[in-house]
């Protein structure tokens, strides 16, 4: 019964989306506010009953209710209650209607805290938002319904494919999510601001906030499927270029590049034109993604289905709404007001070598994920673009945008000294060139990029500490002023520089890549083997129950120098009920660098196959995410960023005349 | 700056940046791309010692000999012709023999390659959708006896 009013209040959702599509842009054409106005109802209704869906799979899921099909398939009744949970978005139709369900907070969020936006780009940004719903709502309807039945039902479910029994599965697709679909918003205002043929600093302003929501998420979202990737997979590396982690790393470039040039609309309104286009470009990557994802075009451990049907209905989405939007683009925006001027030496200008940059990056790596489908489409012909390919295109390109960044960050706008700053970046330069050379004389030259990736991170480390140490301090200034000049600087400054930083610090963890060790070794009982400045012994091996499998435990000692400094407990996981084994990774966290043990299946003389890792610095990759992610978090505090302030200060100067509801 | 001089100065940047990066994606392009082929097309096409390439097909039963040091030696066919992988490394957790493997690494001597990375499903119900359409082609695949996609 429960499952039958989560399908039936999903159809209503659709009815809901239909309203929000098309009576408040009805509305706006006609001026009328009473219509405008139930855009946002419709919003708020419309996530209730998403909401009312997503928690009658949730509850299907969590009481084993094998007479859905979906959890027929994709659960099992021994399954710890997180990962029943977790299955939720662990298979197709499920998460498609996470996907949804995000889709509709946005719209949500947009209704509840938009009261300080103009009523019309209001009422046309939750129209686009409908329709996107919309979409994707008579999708999951037409072709991926989650709460079919299926009869008779089985006693038991076919289990959750064992790769995706990991805490991994409860944070990161909906982190992901949050950041890639959280997108939509700012495309919704980009369209409506085409659509109005209308656009300036406010507009920035509005959609700033959104803009941090969905970066900072999207940030922590990769970072966390990186990190997921690295420990189960079993083979040590963290990103592999693979297309489906291409597809999520495409919206976070578009994405951070219209982050840095909407601060240009915001405080110079300037580059109007392209940040718009930014703003299309970052949510169609973002349906690029979902595409190339959920289609079954790809050959991955993300695609769950493959019923031709989905994938061309979702690329019929995606034409319409890339199509359609570059449609409104070319049509609408000649007919946007120029911007300000601006010297080619200035923050602005900074800002636009960061564009170019990141969207170039962004266009090889689109260039190296299509290519080969292409190809196979044309000729047949069977291809992979490997790593090399990305590291060499959009990896030096990148590595000039991080170069570039403590520059722009220490420019002034409109007109900047590029010597002066050179000046105060000398610290910054020179510590950075000293630890790029020792690290390379260290290798003797058996790698380019980590030292140089080293190099260049302490160089944006210390280029961001700079700033703020040159924005609260001058000669000749007592500590307390300078604290006190440092306590004054505003939030959003720290957010980005505190970002910069975390941009450093993932420099430096790649970097460690060069430097780590690795062996490929079958272990003995009591026999030591070398790995970096590191010793691994096997201890013994253990046959251990968990709640729906069985492994095999190899306990191990980690020394340094005679000493033990950790006990590590890698082990190959056994699932009954899908015939799979997993390996789970030892790990252990010492510096910053990592011990990483995979080991395949014991031998019957008690010997263990093991491959064994040392990944100096490796743990900075993810903290550095981190650091970016709440430098976006500490934007968003930012009081002058927020709505409301902005209401109530203008409040206080004039009655704004609010429509009544 | 007048507005003309500052767009032509953009122009002129944005043409070096894009320049640079079909520079170097054209230089990436010829020597990191790598074809997949099944072992029947190995023996026509790619027959360069040295040659990248990707194998896909079956794990040949009964074929897979290891030996010290991690080291494995197997045929990968898919029933017309047959290609000798030496490995050292782990093998995936789902790699069997009679099962469907892809392996890349580099071609030692006619039929025969060193791989450096083994590729296995990642799930039981899945097959590696190449070493499907590679068995397709063989005249070996019968519907309905797996689903393709690692």
């Amino acid at each position: 019964m429960i499952v039958e009013i989560g399908h039936f209040a999903l159809v209503l959702a659709l009815a809901a989306a239909l309203a929000q599509t098309v009576v408040p842009f009805w509305g706006a054409r006609v001026g009328d506010d009473g219509l405008m106005a139930v855009g946002r109802n419709a919003a708020l209704i419309q996530f209730a009953l998403i909401a009312v869906a997503f928690a009658a799979l949730v509850n299907a899921h969590l009481a084993s209710d094998f007479s859905v099909l979906n959890v027929a398939e994709n659960s099992n009744s021994a399954m710890p209650a997180i990962y029943k949970i977790a299955g939720v978005w662990g298979n197709h139709e499920g998460s498609m209607l996470l996907w949804v369900l995000i889709l509709a907070i946005f719209g949500a969020l947009v209704a509840l805290f938009g009261r300080g936006l103009p009523r019309m780009l209001r009422a046309d940004a939750l129209a686009v938002q409908g329709l996107i719903s919309l979409a994707f709502l008579a999708f999951i309807l037409l072709t991926s319904n989650p709460f079919e039945r299926l009869m008779p039902a089985p006693f038991e479910g076919r289990d959750l494919n064992p790769i995706l029994q990991d805490p991994g599965l409860a944070i990161h697709p909906p982190l992901l999510y949050l950041g890639y679909v959280g997108f939509s918003i700012v495309f919704s205002f980009a369209a409506a601001a085409l659509i109005e043929g209308r656009i300036d600093a406010a507009w920035a302003r509005f959609v700033r906030p959104f803009t941090l929501v969905a970066w900072s998420f999207l940030t922590i979202g990769i970072a966390a499927g990186s990190f997921w990737a690295y420990y189960t997979l079993g083979w040590g590396g963290f990103w592999f270029w693979d297309p489906v982690e291409n597809a999520s790393l495409m919206p976070w470039l578009a994405g951070t590049a219209f982050l840095h040039s909407v601060a240009v609309m915001e405080k110079r309104d300037a580059l109007k034109v392209w940040t718009i286009f930014l703003a299309i470009l970052a949510f169609s990557f973002s349906l690029l993604g979902t595409f190339l994802v959920r289609s079954g075009v790809l050959t991955s451990v993300h695609a769950f289905a493959n019923d031709p049907r989905r994938g061309v209905f979702i690329l019929a989405i995606l034409a319409m709404f890339i199509c359609g939007s570059f449609a409104l683009f070319a049509w609408r925006a000649p007919m946007l007001k120029q911007g300000g001027l601006f010297a080619p030496v200035s923050r602005e200008g900074a800002l636009v070598v960061n564009n170019l940059l990141l969207t170039t990056a962004c266009a090889t790596v689109l260039f190296g994920t299509l290519y080969p489908l292409g190809l196979e489409q044309l000729t047949g012909e069977k291809i992979t673009v490997g790593a090399p390919f990305f590291n060499l295109t959009a990896g030096a390109l990148l590595l000039t945008a991080c170069f570039a960044a403590p520059f722009g960050f220490s420019l002034a706008w409109k007109r900047g000294d590029l010597l002066g700053v050179a000046q105060r970046l000398t610290l910054a330069l020179v510590v950075g060139a000293a630890t790029a050379i020792a690290g390379a004389a260290w290798l003797g030259g058996r790698s380019i990029f980590a030292p140089l990736a080293m190099g260049l991170g302490v160089f944006v480390i210390l280029g961001a500490l700079i700033e703020v140490v040159m924005r609260a301090w001058r000669p000749g200034l007592g500590a307390g002023m300078a604290l006190k000049r440092a306590l004054g600087l505003p939030l959003s400054f720290y957010g980005g520089a505190l970002a910069h930083l975390g941009v450093g610090v993932t420099l430096l963890g790649l970097s460690g890549l060069g430097f780590g060790a690795e062996t490929i070794a079958t272990l003995h009982k009591g026999a030591p083997v070398e790995v970096g400045p590191y010793s691994v012994t096997l201890n013994s091996v253990e046959q251990r129950v968990g709640p729906n499998y069985t492994e095999a435990v190899a306990p191990m000692t980690v020394r340094s120098g005679g000493v033990a400094v950790a006990e590590i407990a890698p082990a190959r996981r056994q699932f009954a009920s899908r015939e799979m084994t997993t390996t789970e990774a030892g790990l252990k966290t010492l510096h910053f660098g990592q011990i990483y043990v995979a080991i395949a299946d014991p031998a019957a003389d008690g010997t263990v196959p093991a491959r064994l890792y040392w990944k100096p610095l490796v743990t900075l990759i993810w903290l550095g995410a981190a650091a970016m992610a709440l430098g976006g978090a500490l934007s968003l505090a930012d009081r002058r960023l927020r709505f409301g302030a902005a209401v109530r200060a203008r409040a206080g100067a004039r009655p704004l005349a609010q429509p009544a509801q | 700056m007048t507005r003309r001089g500052r767009r032509l100065a953009l122009i002129a940047l944005s043409l070096a940046v894009v320049g640079v990066a079909v520079g170097l994606g054209l230089y990436a392009m010829s020597d990191s791309i790598v074809f997949f082929y099944s072992p029947s097309e190995v023996i026509q096409k790619a027959d360069r010692p040295g040659e990248r390439l990707r194998v896909g097909g079956l794990v040949k039963a009964g074929s897979v000999v290891k030996s010290a040091d991690e080291r494995v030696a197997f045929v990968v066919t898919d029933g017309a012709h047959d290609l000798k992988v030496a490995y050292r490394g782990l093998l995936p957790d789902l790699f069997r023999e009679g099962q469907g493997v892809v392996a890349e690494g580099v071609l030692t001597a006619p039929g025969e390659m060193r791989a450096d990375t083994i590729l296995a499903k990642h799930d039981e119900r899945y097959m590696p959708r190449e070493v499907v359409e590679a068995l397709k082609k063989q005249g070996r695949w019968r519907e309905g006896e797996a689903v393709a996609r690692p």
